[in-house]
């Protein structure tokens, strides 16, 4: 476990734990249940991945998870306090950047700090955060300015800049191209070693999960339940062609029903 | 490409090319319409007017013309030299096509008197009206642009945060969307009779009329914007900390803001009607007022006039929305230039 956390840093995540939670939709009428009694801990500063396949229901578990939503049964627990609202100490990065379009980049990332009231104070963290991801020279772009890789450093940056103890990634590269993925995924390990923070990853790229988290958690088709815990203590950074990987993936897939196809 | 290069390598010889390039374009519209508008000013002043008519100020009208064409003339040449004036190259079709029309209109008026008076006066009448009677038409100005500055005003206000209440809170939504439906559609103009006597002054009944057929468009698209914003714009504002007046102010109304501005071009356009027929009706002042008026004396020219007048100034205000709009949605993409 040591060798899966960010080392250098003094630790600044936030622990979660999910005690038997469960939520289900109201679809007119007919309830639908999606998540099934999910229990996990997660450790300060660890970097998790929930593998599932679509539709089962990883998305709603994030939403329970940054407090967007609150579960039909059971607790999530951060810090041994109970979430029941969103908190900008437990940030989101969405699949689709949803940048605001009426604003600049600069301000997209200054969101969090202007709604706390802090922009006075904190304004050259914005700086700070773009030039983390490489965006100092387009501060005054507009979104539609962007390309689907920028955008989704933006909403990067937008997140970064609150300082997360939680940092709660939904699909985040999912939308795109290959390259720019395989640039971000590096990025997203040398940024999350750097400050810190716990970071709970939705994914239905195996080897995204695998590259990136220190464990693994497969769910189930919905309603979802964990299938299998797969712990990777392969040091940072990782290589795709790394043997041991491959045979990770192999172990996933196999928990997934695919490894026929390996 | 060729002429492109010419042009970059020696901008001021002549030669070869001459009226490919853009200063020489702009020279020779520019002097075409000098010229059409100093043959509308020679037309106006030799041609005798038609004996039994007495306009007073067919030579004013040929001396403007003649100034115009003059200053075209210096404009075209100054354009050769400063590319300040070489705006005035997309103008001179339309300055060309214009001075046509006034020769025409002056010589079936007050050359030939083809068209029936005083139905059809001549340029010159107008003239005449516009500067004997300036005083009641600048009047008539101002009276109007106060009464529908204000209503518009308060209309645009009220049904701004009529619209975001009711996309935002649903008790809102509750009470006031059924107002909202049966009376919205009603045109505002049906209040007339009814406005005029429960007000204590024509002019505050004005105000209330022309306040609502601007609230209504503006409400209605106020409230579409604000409960069409993607909700996870909310989502990703909640997460990041912030608050409901965060949510309202920064968020929602934001967002909202192009469909609002259809609600405030939609209100201005309905403005401008309730403003005219509430002036014939009832305010005994404004442009409205002075078209009614005008008309009654069988004064043509003035009613002319006092249509021009309308023209500009509502066309000016639907510039000057507009340019609002451009400014404040800027971060949009494919905005319609007016």
């Amino acid at each position: 476990m040591v060798a899966a956390t960010a080392s250098d840093d003094p630790v600044r995540g936030s622990t979660l734990t999910l005690r038997e939670v469960s939520h289900r939709f109201d679809l007119e009428g007919q309830p639908l249940p999606v998540l099934d009694r999910i229990s996990l801990q997660v450790g300060r500063g660890e970097f998790v991945a929930l593998l599932g396949p679509s539709g089962c229901g990883k998305s709603t578990l994030l939403r329970l998870v940054a407090g967007l939503d609150t579960p039909t049964a059971g607790s999530l627990l951060t810090e041994g306090r109970e979430i029941q609202a969103p908190d900008p100490s437990r940030v989101v990065v969405f699949q689709d950047p949803t940048l605001f379009p009426w604003r600049t980049v600069w301000s997209n990332v200054a969101l969090g700090l202007e709604a706390r009231g802090l922009l006075r104070t904190h304004r050259g963290r914005i700086d700070d955060a773009l030039r983390l991801v490489g965006l100092t020279d387009f501060a005054n772009a507009y979104p539609h300015q962007l390309s689907g890789g920028m955008a989704q450093r933006a909403a990067l940056a937008r997140a970064l800049v609150n300082d997360p103890k939680l940092l709660i990634l939904d699909e985040p590269l999912g939308q795109l191209d290959s390259l720019t993925r395989i640039t971000m995924q590096g990025e997203l390990v040398s940024l999350w070693q750097r400050a810190g923070f716990t970071a709970l990853l939705v994914t239905h790229d195996v080897e995204e999960a695998l590259f990136l988290a220190g464990r693994v958690i497969v769910l189930s088709q919905r309603p979802a339940h964990i299938k299998a815990e797969i712990v990777n203590a392969r040091p940072y950074p990782r290589h795709r062609g790394d043997p041991h990987l491959a045979e990770l993936r192999r172990q996933v897939l196999a928990h997934l029903g695919l490894d026929a196809t390996w | 490409m060729s002429a492109v290069v010419d042009e970059v390598s020696r901008p001021q010889k002549p030669g070869f090319g001459f009226f490919a390039r853009p200063a020489t374009r702009s020279l020779v519209g520019g002097l075409a319409a000098a010229t059409a508008w100093f043959v509308a000013a020679a037309l106006t002043a030799f041609w005798p007017d038609k004996i039994e008519s007495d306009w007073a100020y067919t030579g004013s009208l040929a001396a403007a013309c003649g100034a115009l064409a003059v200053a075209l003339a210096l404009a075209a040449f100054a354009g050769v030299r400063f590319t300040v004036f070489h705006r005035l190259q997309r103008l001179s079709p339309w300055l060309f096509v214009l001075a046509l029309f006034l020769a025409t209109w002056e010589v079936v008026t007050a050359k030939l008197g083809l068209l029936p008076l005083p139905f059809f006066p001549p340029p010159q009448a107008i003239v005449e009206v516009v500067i004997d009677d300036w005083g009641r038409l600048a009047a008539g100005i101002f009276a109007s642009a106060r009464l529908l500055a204000t209503g518009y005003f308060l209309g645009a206000a009220v049904g701004f945060v009529t619209g975001v209440a009711i996309g935002w809170s649903r008790l809102a939504g509750y009470w006031i969307h059924p107002v909202l439906r049966f009376i919205g559609p009603l045109p505002a103009t049906a209040w007339l009779p009814l406005a005029f006597f429960v007000f204590p002054s024509s002019f505050s009944a004005s105000i209330f009329l022309i306040a609502l057929a601007t609230g209504f468009p503006v409400t209605v698209l106020t409230w579409s914007g604000v409960a069409g914003v993607n909700s996870a714009y909310y989502d990703i504002a909640r997460t990041l900390g912030a608050t409901q007046r965060f949510l309202v102010l920064k968020v929602a109304i934001p967002a909202a803001m192009p469909h609002v501005f259809v609600g405030l071009f939609m209100g201005l356009g309905n403005s401008f009607a309730v403003l005219v027929v509430a002036e014939m009706l009832g305010v005994k002042a404004g442009l409205g007022w002075y078209l009614q008026w005008a008309q009654g004396w069988a004064a043509y020219a003035n009613m002319y006039a006092a249509l021009l007048l309308m023209a500009f100034l509502c066309s000016g205000l639907i510039t000057l929305l507009f340019r609002l709009r451009d400014r404040l949605l800027s971060w949009q993409k494919g905005l319609v230039r007016w």
